[in-house]
């Protein structure tokens, strides 16, 4: 019986046998291409144009980096006194500062209004007025608000506080020196009591991640996002 | 409780208070000095404004701890220097004052401007003057004042 | 306050006083006046102890040549304590150089004559107590002339008298001063001669104040400054919503700060409170913001700003108890709906926040009491503490302390600070007791000019003249409950809370106005001009509104309108007029120019003002206001109550001009939420012009504030093209 039926069941077998091993040739292509592709990226940066690899996989953590430092920089904490205006802000709702205070020639206020009529050294928390070293309004180069109040995208701030015309000559050294050391800055994880005696809010990230940020995205070259 | 010793209108005092208290109410409690005004506590009127190391202060805000050896002047001091005199006779001499509880501090104020801008003008007024509250809202006087002493300033 | 006015011959002295003269212990003359006192009480009256004034003096001549005279008000700003001496000096012929002024205490003496209370308020210092004054140095100097007669043997008439100097008719001369002993023995003249106002030498003048210089220099007292030997400091933690009682208090935290003396609960007109009793302001306060209070607030009504709006607008849409109605009723529903005009007006609550926080002192030692208190209400202030006391008025000395500000906060009917501090006083019986309301207490403790709704329905005539009114008022009334309500509250409606309405000295047909007065769980008051306040900004806006759709001229439509005998008003319109007129037709590009004119408290103010849009506020370059207030007595003070009552009437414009509630509950804390005007918003500059006058003289403290607003807004709507009928102005 069944010589032509063995016979396509044989080259059936054969058939399956073929495309099994293709399929297992196949699949085992697939691994090693993946996790060739998984180690290079890991090791070289991604991109599929080879050389360029390791660039934009620094640039992509420096951008992540820059995003978490833009989330600290637009908190009321900073922001409030990097206006675009004339005056500064108070609050977590970053209203006008009370009593007409401004800027004034230096960012220091006027002659009988000066930031330091009121603003000492340290914090009051026994009256509600905050303090720091050298109270004063961050220069209006260093604004990330436009005239409206409102804070500029994560682009335009990276963009100011990297330029060195514009950010006191600082390089990235410079930069993370800053943000690790400068007494105003510090004072954003310290900001003392409200006049009612509710503490302040300090900035999304604490003072040592906000530094670790900084390091991270000034190794990666300080790349700031694309756009406007 | 703390003590300290300040330097007031040229006068060395001591003082025993709790270290937060403002400034304000050790000058008018301790001191006695009550020329300097309480207005509303938060530094938004300016009622409470003396000079600490030449600079306009406001005292309710300031707690006493964080003085140290600055010297203070009130408004019961501010006559023996010779731009607070020459404010103060053109306050008089223009008849300034209403109820007069504010002017304490707008003389401190105006006194602090013209040390620094001997000729102000109209926008500086504004400016430097622009958190002292008065009430009564006699503000009109204040400038005219201002401009008067200013010109006797030469 | 609202004022009645009278003739001059009701406030006459002779009516209903008598003078009487003594000699002061510590020498010279004391001119002391009684009302309406049995003479047997004027005899054989012992001699006063040296250090203290007999509460019924007026003027004492020193030995040394001084004068004090007695101020029968408060001065808070408006300037009494110069006014009102002037005028006695004047007939008096006194040495101005010589004459000193003190607050007087509280004593009948000191009444106004017109309300028969001690007070200050209703714009009425001048207005009441011109005669009266006057009658006062003229009695004094008559008797000093008639002693120096008596000394020259010559006749009265035959004398002059200058400087505090009388002149002989052969160079004879006398000071005062030496002659005030041998006159306290003399009898009073019983027909007092005024000058003829041709004579005068101080009244009319520009004559500066004689408080200034205390109050450049740090020496000048209010009450917040008194310091008495032992004194403690009080600070009352109020409920957060009126009428609220004290459940449960926590003061372990508060106890424990060093220099506190008792913290103990404390009843209140409505509801309780707990009340801190502490060596310094500061440890009062801090101990009394650590206390941990559980409030009981059941069965209170809890007031909301935006439900509050809501149900005064319904109640606008029907009339309410008439406070005017005149013509026919039905006139306005007969013309044409385009001929029409409908406006709603919201006025939010208003504090006062004078400069100067509330306080009171007092000492209750048992038998009497005393007090010190910059007060406008010195007769109920005293009354009141004596109620809770357990006193007779009478036990209770009551000293006037200079005010910093009161704008009518320190006026309250229920006199519940005073209270409070009496409360606390007979607490700590012997031991005198400053009670302080920081600024907080004041922002949210009530007593605010009262939030308004208006609706108003005006047919407009072919020639664009109104032809029809109909005006409902919708507003708390200030006056209900209070010892003020039969005076002022007539056929149900409040006469406060309609008064530049209902009382318009336009000539308006068909002129319907009515007011609701509902009760809401906020204590209300008059607030600087009181009905004026809001009255006259829908006036003086629809006025200005018909004039604009007329296409006539603000000044000229408002001429025609007037009353023909709107007298006052008119000569200020035309004084206005005269003066603006070089710079009105000359505003720069981007300016507008703003008319009102509004009188009030017998006073009539017409207003130009000159604003452009900066930094999305008005800002008023320049104000030009003509006033007419009878005779001026003092031109310099009445400059400055303009020049500044302008200003001060910007508050109602102020972003943050608004006391609003939430779950019966203030949302405002401090100057930072409630925010009067600062320089930046006041003037630029203001100047001001009398017309000339030789009727009595009426009142400037409140007249300046209600016209800025509508000159403001009506100036702004030729810049925006739009109406601004709620205020505050939030946004342009």
């Amino acid at each position: 019986m069944p010589d032509k039926n063995s016979s396509r069941a044989r080259k059936g077998l054969i058939m399956i046998r073929k495309r099994t091993l293709v399929l297992r040739i196949s699949v085992f292509l697939l691994i090693v291409l993946a996790i060739w592709f998984t180690l290079s990226s890991a090791l070289v940066g991604r991109t599929a144009k080879g050389p360029d690899a390791s660039t934009s996989d620094r640039r992509s953590e420096g951008l992540v980096a820059w995003r978490q430092i833009y989330s600290v920089l637009t908190s009321p904490r900073c922001i409030n006194c990097h206006t675009a205006t004339n005056y500064p802000q108070q609050g977590d709702d970053r209203h006008r500062h009370f009593a007409n205070v401004i800027r004034g020639p230096e960012g220091k206020g006027v002659p009988g209004l000066n930031c330091v009529s009121c603003h000492q050294t340290e914090n009051a928390d026994s009256t509600g007025a905050p303090g720091g070293h050298n109270w004063h309004l961050a220069p209006l180069s260093m604004r990330w608000q436009d005239t409206n109040d409102q804070p500029l995208s994560s682009a335009a701030v990276c963009r100011a506080v990297t330029d060195r015309a514009k950010n006191h000559g600082l390089d990235g050294a410079g930069l993370l020196k800053h943000h690790e050391e400068e007494p105003l800055v510090l004072w954003a994880w310290n900001p003392g009591r409200r006049p009612d005696g509710t503490a302040r809010s300090v900035p999304p990230l604490s003072h040592a991640e906000f530094v670790a940020a900084t390091r991270r995205w000034v190794d990666a070259g300080t790349p700031c996002p694309k756009g406007r | 409780m703390a003590t300290y010793q300040l330097s007031v209108n040229g006068q060395r005092k001591e003082v025993n208070v709790d270290p937060s208290t403002p400034l304000l109410w050790v000058l008018r409690e301790e001191l006695k000095l009550t020329g300097t005004k309480y207005g509303c506590g938060i530094s938004a009127c300016g009622a409470c404004t003396v000079h600490v190391a030449g600079v306009a202060t406001r005292s309710c805000v300031v707690p006493v701890s964080l003085i140290g050896d600055r010297p203070i002047v009130t408004i019961e001091g501010i006559g023996t220097d010779p731009v607070g005199r020459t404010v103060q006779e053109a306050w008089v001499e223009k008849d300034v004052v209403q109820c007069g509880y504010c002017q304490s501090g707008q003389i401190m104020s105006a006194v602090a401007l013209l040390k620094a801008t001997p000729k102000p003008t109209d926008t500086n007024i504004e400016e430097s003057m622009g958190g002292n509250l008065c009430r009564c809202a006699i503000y009109v006087r204040i400038r005219e004042a201002i401009k008067s002493a200013s010109e006797q300033l030469k | 306050m609202r004022g009645a006015f009278k003739t001059e011959n009701d406030l006459s002295l002779n009516r209903r006083s008598f003078m009487r003269v003594s000699a002061a212990a510590a020498g010279g003359l004391l001119v002391s006046l009684y009302f309406d006192l049995p003479a047997a009480m004027q005899e054989g009256r012992p001699t006063p102890p040296p250090k203290v004034y007999p509460p019924d003096a007026f003027v004492h001549i020193r030995p040394d040549g001084k004068i004090m005279i007695q101020v029968n008000r408060l001065e808070f700003g408006q300037g009494v304590h110069t006014s009102l001496p002037m005028i006695l000096a004047d007939e008096m012929d006194a040495d101005w150089s010589q004459v000193e002024a003190q607050l007087a205490p509280a004593a009948d003496a000191y009444k106004d004559p017109l309300y028969g209370i001690q007070m200050v308020g209703g714009s009425g210092s001048i207005a009441h107590s011109f005669r009266q004054y006057r009658e006062l140095g003229a009695n004094t100097r008559a008797l000093l002339v008639s002693t120096a007669a008596d000394r020259w043997r010559v006749t009265p008439d035959q004398c002059r008298t200058a400087n505090s100097v009388v002149y002989g008719p052969a160079n004879q001369s006398a000071r005062y001063a030496e002659l005030a002993h041998d006159a306290a023995r003399r009898p009073v003249p019983d027909k007092v001669s005024l000058k003829n106002p041709s004579e005068f030498r101080l009244i009319g003048k520009r004559v500066r104040r004689l408080d200034s210089r205390a109050k450049c220099d740090g020496s000048q007292k209010f009450g917040l400054d008194l310091d008495l030997p032992g004194m403690k400091i009080a600070m009352v933690a109020h409920p957060p919503v009126f009428g609220g009682r004290v459940k449960t208090v926590d003061d372990g935290e508060a106890r424990r700060i060093g220099g506190v003396r008792d913290v103990f609960q404390i009843p209140l007109l409505k509801g309780s409170g707990v009340a801190v009793v502490a060596d310094r302001f500061w440890t009062a306060k801090q101990a009394r913001d650590r206390l941990k209070i559980d409030w009981d607030l059941s069965g209170i009504e809890l007031a909301n700003s935006s439900d509050l709006f809501t149900k005064y607008k319904e109640m606008a849409r029907t009339p309410g108890n008439v406070a005017i109605a005149h013509g026919d009723d039905e006139a306005l529903d007969q013309i044409a709906a385009g001929n029409r005009i409908m406006a709603e007006y919201e006025f939010p609550y208003l504090a006062h926040t004078p400069m100067e926080p509330l306080n009171a002192t007092i000492r209750f030692d048992g038998d009497k009491a005393e007090a010190w208190i910059p007060s406008q209400f010195q007769t109920f202030d005293q009354m009141a503490i004596a109620e809770v006391l357990g006193l007779k008025p009478e036990q209770v000395t009551f000293h006037t302390e200079f005010a910093g500000g009161g704008f009518g906060r320190r006026a309250v009917p229920d006199c519940h600070v005073p209270r409070e501090a009496a409360v606390i006083a007979k607490h700590l019986r012997g031991t005198s007791v400053k009670l302080i309301w920081p600024r907080e207490d004041d922002v949210r403790g009530g007593y605010y000019r009262p939030m308004h709704v208006h609706r108003v329905e005006i047919g407009v005539g072919s020639d664009g003249m109104p032809l029809a009114w109909r005006h409902v008022i919708v507003g708390q009334s200030i006056a209900a409950g209070t010892s003020f309500a039969a005076l002022i509250i007539k056929n149900g409606v409040d006469e406060t809370a309609t008064e530049g309405t209902a009382d318009t000295n336009y000539d308006i047909p068909n002129f319907h106005v009515s007011a609701h007065h509902p009760t809401v769980n906020v204590p209300v008051l008059w607030w600087r001009s009181v009905g004026h306040t809001h009255n006259a900004f829908v006036m003086e806006t629809l006025v200005d509104e018909l004039a604009m759709r007329a296409k006539i001229d603000p000044i000229a439509y408002r001429r025609k309108l007037l009353k023909p005998d709107a007298k006052k008003l008119r000569a200020a319109l035309d004084l206005m007029d005269e003066k603006s007129a070089p710079w009105r037709t000359k505003l720069p590009k981007g300016h507008a120019l703003g008319i009102s004119c509004h009188e009030s408290f017998g006073t009539g103010v017409a207003c130009a003002v000159d604003i452009s849009i900066e930094n999305k506020r008005p800002k008023i370059h320049r104000v030009t206001i003509a006033v007419d207030p009878g005779l001026a007595v003092n031109p310099l003070t009445i400059e400055s109550q303009f020049q500044a009552g302008v200003a001060f009437g910007v508050t109602q414009l102020m972003a943050k001009g608004a006391i609003t509630f939430k779950d019966g509950r203030v949302e405002q804390r401090n100057f930072d939420g409630y925010t009067p005007p600062y320089i930046v918003d006041a003037p630029v500059t203001v100047d001001v012009h009398i017309v000339p006058s030789t009727e009595p003289p009426t009142g400037c403290g409140e007249p300046p504030v209600p016209v800025i607003s509508p000159a403001v807004v009506n100036a702004l709507a030729k810049l925006t093209g739009k109406r601004y009928p709620s205020l505050p102005l939030v946004a342009i």
